[in-house]
């Protein structure tokens, strides 16, 4: 296998470099998905029907702890890769740990948020706006709980084998989708939320 | 849950297709026990993760869904041929219809072309497999298991039959209570996904893997297409993938997308659908023009005329696709500023087609024509072809629209464009690529035979329906009345749908009788006199493609290899990285098939049960250290030497 020491070493073979151009198309394709979602939310936002508005149940503190934490993630995951390209293995794996934890508490709260989703009348079922509204939110909500899992899958095996090629690209490729995740919260937060509550 | 509701009873037809499908199954175990070939069978094929043969089994798959779906539009013709039939009844019909396009569209005309694309790309840029092969093996089989899943709801269950477009809210639980618009919506996202891999997995193949020297402008021209196709699949199918999302949303769970009441709208589904079916016709009509390129290029004997210009009319094509979609419902009441932004865009496609099509012409200009079968596909298409492109510029029209639309005017319009742009398309490739893969040509004579009897009872199956819909007769009826006046022309085009079936059995008999008795190619690898890379290497094609790295300098490099302008293999042998076969695609997708079907009828603890191995088979193959294999330099030159006849 040729190497290409120049590279970081999630670069250096030639499949870890067709690897990660391969998940930037992936990532564009995520795009398009979620904009379908966001565009289908924006049709359906003022379909309420019977029950409620973004108004009456949107609450802004659970709402700002997500994206306070969500937007640490990102900070702690860009940390981690750059141990990595020092090859610090203990700090990297420090790191995302932090990573996955903060994105469990997310998770968490997003959780809780649902359960006063529903309890305020706003469950998938009650309208185009909660149907929207709450798939938008739940894919996001599922492609965090994927992380968590192949974040964790990724972790075993640095820790296994240290970090190699292998382990590197992944972890590279692992950061990329959790740093898009971010991105899309942040739209989710100023084009759901901020605009609801206005 | 009652047997009659699981079961479709009650219809002669069903039972003798339950009949064949249980005797076929038992046909296929029996044969694979008797000739000893499970091994044969699981080895070659069920773990293979060669892109050759992928798109082997892709092109099978076809050609099944090819005859299915040709037997659905044989009992619709059966059904229209006389007014006041009774052959089928309007429930029967509508689910024809249904997976008719269904069927056509998505597992047939998109395996056809990706089973090309993935046999072709790889060697015709000088590539050793795809980026990722087991990627391609893991869509291969995701398609497969959808199509079997959309395939078996006409036994259990009851097909869809809200259309292949499936408008709500027809297709909403209210009015479509059957199980078959689940089908629909599980099946097609199933096969969906393997296709947005496939879109990924080509794009980076075509972007990373091409030989040394072949810069992008030096890409042969299928190569071309099948790049700007792949980039319509990126962008278009996760709107398919959200689309069908939210209709099993609505069906199996009581959301709101696209309801009538609670604030729903159900035309956010026509939109959704359109957003990714109008780029869609693009994806299976673009392949078709790059086959046809390369098909009128060889068989002139000149190069492509107006290279750029062709790439520049598909890029602009590829970007106008997703500027159209409403052109497909003119009538719904979007108001006439929209309608005119529709239509302006619409005809401004026929503006790049255009400049293909002239170019096709003045390759052939001057050049020393050869009427070869998969010529004479690219022969019939240009014409025919531009037939339905010109009626497509009269229903782009929105105010005329209004006549045309849901009348089958619109159904022959599209049949004119499909037929002899994606199905004359893959049918050329079929045929010129033939000997590529499988060391013989298929029979020139009866080729050509079968292309008469398809290329002229096409016409005669659908000019007739030009006419019956500017008569005014609606498309997705089962029957009319006599005093339509609707019956002569019907029954000429029944008569005609005779002429395709039996030249597509005639295609059918091509295959066997070549396979039992043409003449073997016995190391002539290039039997065309070829323009292109692909066939430079052996024929067949070895597992690793070519043995030394190609050298490209310009689009036709064979070409002006032979008029000895440059040499393609310089090096010389190295060693050779191949990936390993696997088991896991295959069985990943038998998981899907399982969870797709209790999704169907709602079976919710099976469902979560087979999402287990499928998580289990995700986070196998994250843990699984498989680095494949190599062929070392000293094994490749005694392969190369039996290859070339050196040896025995």
């Amino acid at each position: 296998m040729k190497l290409d020491a120049s590279q970081p070493l999630e670069y250096r073979t030639e499949e870890n470099q067709l690897k990660i151009l391969g998940f930037w198309i992936f990532l564009g394709a995520e795009i398009v998905l979620f904009a379908t979602l966001f565009t289908v939310y924006f049709v359906l936002e003022n379909g309420t029907g019977n029950g409620p508005t973004g108004k009456d149940i949107f609450q802004i503190s659970g709402v700002l702890w997500e994206t306070f934490i969500l937007l640490s993630s990102s900070f702690t995951i860009g940390i981690a890769i750059h141990a990595m390209r020092m090859g610090m293995k203990k700090a990297m794996m420090t790191m995302m740990t932090i990573t996955l934890l903060l994105g469990l508490a997310f998770l968490g709260i997003e959780i809780y948020e649902f359960f006063h989703y529903v309890h305020a009348g706003a469950a998938i079922t009650t309208s185009g706006f909660t149907s929207a509204l709450l798939t938008l939110l739940g894919t996001h909500g599922a492609h965090v709980t994927f992380g968590l899992f192949w974040g964790l899958a990724i972790l075993l095996q640095v820790k296994k084998h240290g970090l190699n090629t292998h382990t590197a690209n992944k972890s590279f490729i692992f950061s990329l989708y959790w740093h898009f995740l971010d991105v899309v919260w942040i739209f989710i937060f100023s084009f759901v939320y901020l605009k609801g509550l206005m | 849950m009652k047997w009659d509701e699981f079961f479709v009873l009650g219809d002669p037809m069903i039972y003798g297709a339950m009949v064949s499908i249980v005797a076929a199954s038992m046909a296929i175990v029996v044969g694979l026990t008797y000739f000893k070939k499970w091994r044969w069978l699981r080895d070659e094929w069920l773990t293979t993760v060669d892109h050759k043969r992928i798109g082997i089994m892709y092109i099978i798959c076809a050609l099944l869904m090819l005859f299915r779906g040709g037997v659905d539009g044989l009992l619709m013709r059966g059904q229209l041929a006389m007014p006041e039939n009774g052959f089928l009844d309007a429930q029967h019909y509508n689910e024809i219809f249904t997976t008719h396009g269904v069927i056509m569209i998505l597992f047939m005309a998109m395996p056809f072309i990706i089973g090309l694309m993935n046999i072709v790309i790889p060697l015709q840029i000088g590539a050793r497999d795809v980026a990722f092969p087991y990627l391609n093996a893991v869509s291969f089989w995701l398609f497969f298991a959808g199509a079997m899943l959309f395939n078996i709801s006409f036994v259990i269950g009851g097909s869809p039959d809200a259309g292949w477009s499936a408008y709500f809210p027809l297709a909403s639980t209210e009015f479509s209570p059957s199980v078959g618009n689940n089908y629909y919506a599980i099946a097609i996202q199933i096969a969906g996904i393997g296709t947005l891999m496939t879109g990924i997995n080509f794009i980076v193949t075509i972007l990373k893997m091409r030989a040394p020297g072949m810069t992008l402008l030096k890409m042969p021209m299928f190569t071309w297409s099948i790049l700007i196709t792949n980039v319509i699949i990126v962008f278009a199918f996760p709107v398919l993938t959200v689309a069908l999302a939210l209709m099993t949303l609505d069906r199996l769970f009581g959301t709101h997308f696209f309801s009538m009441t609670d604030g729903g709208m159900d035309m956010l589904w026509a939109n959704l659908f359109w957003v990714w079916g109008h780029p869609e016709v693009y994806i299976v009509i673009l392949p078709a023009f790059g086959i046809f390129s390369e098909v009128i290029s060889t068989f002139s004997k000149k190069n492509l005329f107006g290279y750029k210009s062709m790439v520049a009319s598909m890029v602009a094509i590829s970007a106008l696709s997703f500027l159209v979609w409403v052109h497909h419902f003119y009538t719904m009441g979007q108001g006439a500023l929209s309608n005119s932004f529709f239509s302006i865009t619409t005809m401004l496609i026929a503006v790049p087609t255009g400049v293909k099509i002239f170019n096709w012409l003045l390759t052939m200009y001057k050049g020393k024509i050869q009427f070869t079968t998969p010529m004479m596909y690219a022969l019939g298409f240009i014409p025919i072809f531009t037939f339905g492109g010109i009626t497509g510029v009269m229903l782009a029209m929105a105010s005329a629209d209004y006549q045309y639309h849901n009348t089958m005017f619109l159904v022959a319009h599209f049949h004119y464009v499909l037929i002899p742009g994606t199905v004359f398309g893959v049918l050329a490739g079929f045929y010129y690529w033939w000997p590529k893969i499988f060391g013989f040509m298929l029979d020139d004579k009866q080729g050509k035979r079968a292309f008469w009897w398809i290329a002229i009872s096409f016409n005669v199956t659908f000019l007739p329906l030009f006419a019956l819909g500017l008569k005014g007769m609606t498309r997705r009826t089962y029957t009319y009345s006599e005093e339509s006046g609707f019956g002569p022309l019907n029954l000429l085009a029944s008569i005609g749908s005779v002429g395709l079936a039996i030249g597509f059995i005639l295609l059918v008999y091509n295959i066997y009788w070549s396979f039992r008795y043409a003449p073997r190619l016995n190391g002539n690898n290039d039997p065309w006199d070829a323009r292109t890379l692909e066939w430079a290497t052996h024929t067949p094609v070895p597992a690793y493609n070519f043995a030394i790295t190609p050298e490209v300098s310009s689009v036709d490099t064979l070409w002006d290899e032979k008029l000895g302008k440059h040499k393609i293999f310089k090096g010389k042998l190295e060693e050779i990285h191949m990936p390993n076969t696997s088991f896991m695609p295959f069985w990943m997708a038998i998981a899907f098939f399982f969870w797709g079907f209790f999704m169907v009828f709602s079976w919710w603890i099976p469902a979560i049960i087979a999402v287990i191995p499928i998580v289990y088979f995700l986070f196998a193959r994250s843990f699984s250290n498989d680095h494949g294999f190599h062929i070392s330099a000293k094994e490749l030159e005694e392969e190369e030497k039996k290859l070339r006849g050196e040896t025995k």
